[in-house]
């Protein structure tokens, strides 16, 4: 049980700067998910917790005491690794047992430990395996068994689940999330996958190039986030975005591309009236756009040209091209679309974004 | 293995392997007839009726009994075995926390170290013994086991460490972190995690450190002069060739006695040893 706080983190590797005035607060019992693309430093933050990396400037407090010179035996985490690095001249028990025979645990409080883990993993059988007896599934629970005998104050995972086949990732994603709910304790969790990320946190951070661009919980970047690039890491299939220029006309804000001109609804309007005359990129999710009907006021309609149609059964997702830009489109798996189908399209006007052109940032 | 019809199999498989197994094994085999043919054939000349080099009717142990009656053959395998496994064992012991240090330890200019380390390994022992000599000489070690344990070290390190180096780097690093994070120093990360992953390594140096040591020459020759005092290739060589007369029967037993320990070391650790050479390590 601890609270983790990250504050002003920075590290160099000699003239390289990867990670650049990283905050954090991470709550007790909390589950925070850093993601972003390769080389965006959410693995050095995470190995700087883990105190594998020097800290360049800044603080890393674990329950309120600063532990950047704490060599990583002495600060009571556990870490899940990529590869699992499981000892491999160990059985599994050993490998369970190492960490608590290095901390001087009795012989049977460290039995009785293994086997709550094990039980709880579903592991009991493997016991006296060794690490290269066993799939990769197997490997993975094992690395997990080993962080929960600990019982540390946090958990660090560095993309524990990237080595797994897409169903058994999905399968191990749900027991992490279960696993996580029944232990309650602190877990930091690095991961490239934006849908692992949105599944586990109860708070995700979004990273980028070192810097923090969004900490919030999932749907909060999922609906508001705060700039383009936030916006299309976050979703799958990821936001259409289409570069336009803003203009008043008629005490409207309109946003004008070609092939499309859309009538800003009144919230967006307002926000967007001092940039007008300006460069703009909307921003509007694949399940925001639909087929237009009668209905549609056609402040909100464009005409598109179907470019690719892939059918993947719960929806259809349909390529248009707009005038030059490409958007994404989800609908009702029951249409009749064709390639080369003109189609006019409309959009929810309340999930309608819009990025400054220049500063990517949200308006 | 190739594919295909039988004659590529034989022309590009089967007879290149023959051959090269045929040119491997004969010294050994001459090694080994020579060994037990009496004298009266061994000198026999190439156009005697009943010259017959490859095989003897006759065979004879007297070569193996004037080897251990005649000369200090048995005085001479104690001092090569006492010598090589010292040596092996001082070798071994740097070089394993040598190699860890360049591998793991990243301490400025660790790269260059290693190669300069590598570099001492390059200079032949041709030119080291002269100086090397000089040493020995002011140290009064000359003509002791110590003139050489102190002196196979000198090539046996840098080997070592450079073997070991390769080794650790190929290790996954994240097994050594795991281990600091569960409890361990880095001292202790080491000997529980490390060195036991590494033993197929350590292994395959100390083999081929033993080796080294055990057949080295030049040291040998230059340091040592009593005959009590020498290992097996001078002692054969030098008490066994007396001006131009070679005792071919008792010089190829001695050869054939002196090369069974290491035989028997390789066949040992044969299974570690080709894993430690192809460095693999399996997570």
């Amino acid at each position: 049980m601890a609270e983790v706080s990250i504050r002003k983190l920075n590290k160099m590797f000699d003239v390289t700067h990867v990670v650049k005035d990283v905050d954090l607060e991470i709550r007790d019992k909390e589950f925070v998910v850093l993601v972003g693309p390769s080389g965006c430093g959410k693995t050095t933050t995470l190995r700087m917790v883990a105190g594998l990396e020097a800290i360049t400037s800044g603080q890393i407090l674990i329950d309120d005491a600063v532990v950047n010179e704490v060599p990583p035996m002495d600060r009571d985490i556990a870490m899940v690794f990529q590869n699992y690095a499981l000892y491999p001249h160990m059985s599994v028990a050993g490998n369970m047992a190492f960490g608590l025979k290095m901390r001087k645990f009795a012989k049977p409080e460290i039995e009785t430990r293994i086997k709550r883990a094990a039980a709880i993993l579903g592991i009991e059988n493997l016991l006296e395996r060794k690490p290269r007896q066993l799939s990769g599934g197997q490997r993975q629970r094992v690395a997990l068994g080993r962080a929960i005998v600990r019982d540390p104050k946090v958990f660090l995972f560095d993309e524990p689940l990237s080595n797994l086949d897409a169903k058994l990732r999905v399968q191990m994603r749900v027991e992490l999330k279960k696993l996580h709910e029944r232990l309650g304790t602190t877990a930091i969790y690095v991961t490239h996958d934006q849908v692992e990320a949105m599944t586990l946190g109860d708070r995700v951070v979004v990273m980028k190039d070192g810097w923090v661009q969004q900490v919030g919980e999932p749907l909060e970047l999922y609906n508001t986030p705060a700039n383009r690039f936030v916006a299309g890491f976050i979703g799958s299939p990821a936001m259409n975005f289409i570069e336009a220029t803003l203009a008043e006309s008629g005490g409207a804000v309109v946003a004008e591309a070609p092939g499309l001109r859309l009538t800003l609804p009144g919230p967006q309007a307002a926000r967007a009236r001092a940039k007008a005359g300006r460069s703009v990129t909307l921003g509007i999710r694949p399940e925001d756009v639909h087929v237009a009907t009668a209905s549609d006021s056609p402040d909100l309609c464009f005409d598109s040209t179907v470019e690719v149609v892939e059918q993947l059964g719960s929806e259809i997702l349909l390529d248009t091209r707009v005038g030059p830009a490409t958007v994404v489109a989800s609908v009702d798996p029951t249409m009749r679309i064709r390639s080369n189908d003109k189609l006019r399209l409309s959009l929810k006007p309340e999930r309608l974004h819009l990025f400054d052109a220049e500063t990517e940032v949200a308006i | 293995m190739i594919e295909g019809a039988l004659w590529r199999r034989w022309v590009f498989y089967n007879i290149p392997l023959i051959l090269f197994v045929f040119v491997l094994l004969f010294p050994f085999y001459w090694m080994i007839i020579t060994t037990f043919r009496p004298d009266g054939e061994l000198y026999r000349p190439w156009n005697a009726v009943n010259y017959m080099p490859f095989w003897t009717n006759n065979p004879t142990i007297e070569h193996i009994l004037y080897l251990f009656e005649e000369t200090n053959f048995m005085r001479w395998m104690l001092n090569t075995m006492m010598i090589a496994f010292v040596s092996t064992i001082i070798s071994l012991f740097c070089g394993v926390l040598a190699g860890y240090a360049l591998a793991r330890l990243n301490f400025p200019y660790a790269g260059g170290l290693g190669t300069a380390i590598f570099v001492t390994y390059l200079v032949p022992q041709t030119l080291l013994f002269i100086p090397l000599a000089e040493i020995i000489r002011n140290f009064q070690l000359g003509d002791t086991p110590w003139s050489l344990i102190l002196t196979y070290p000198t090539f046996l390190i840098p080997f070592c460490t450079w073997l070991m180096m390769g080794y650790f780097k190929a290790i996954p690093k994240e097994l050594e972190e795991c281990a600091r994070i569960d409890g361990a120093s880095r001292w202790k990360a080491m000997l529980y995690i490390v060195i036991p992953v590494a033993v197929p390594g350590i292994l395959s140096s100390g083999i081929i450190a033993f080796t080294l040591s055990w057949n080295e020459f030049i040291y040998a020759l230059v340091f040592l002069s009593s005959p009590d005092q020498k290992t097996v290739p001078v002692g054969v060589t030098s008490e066994l060739i007396r001006g131009d007369v070679f005792f071919w029967g008792p010089l190829m037993a001695g050869a054939l006695l002196g090369s069974i320990p290491v035989a028997i070391v390789y066949s040992f650790f044969v299974e570690h040893y080709v894993s430690g050479l192809t460095g693999s390590v399996k997570g």
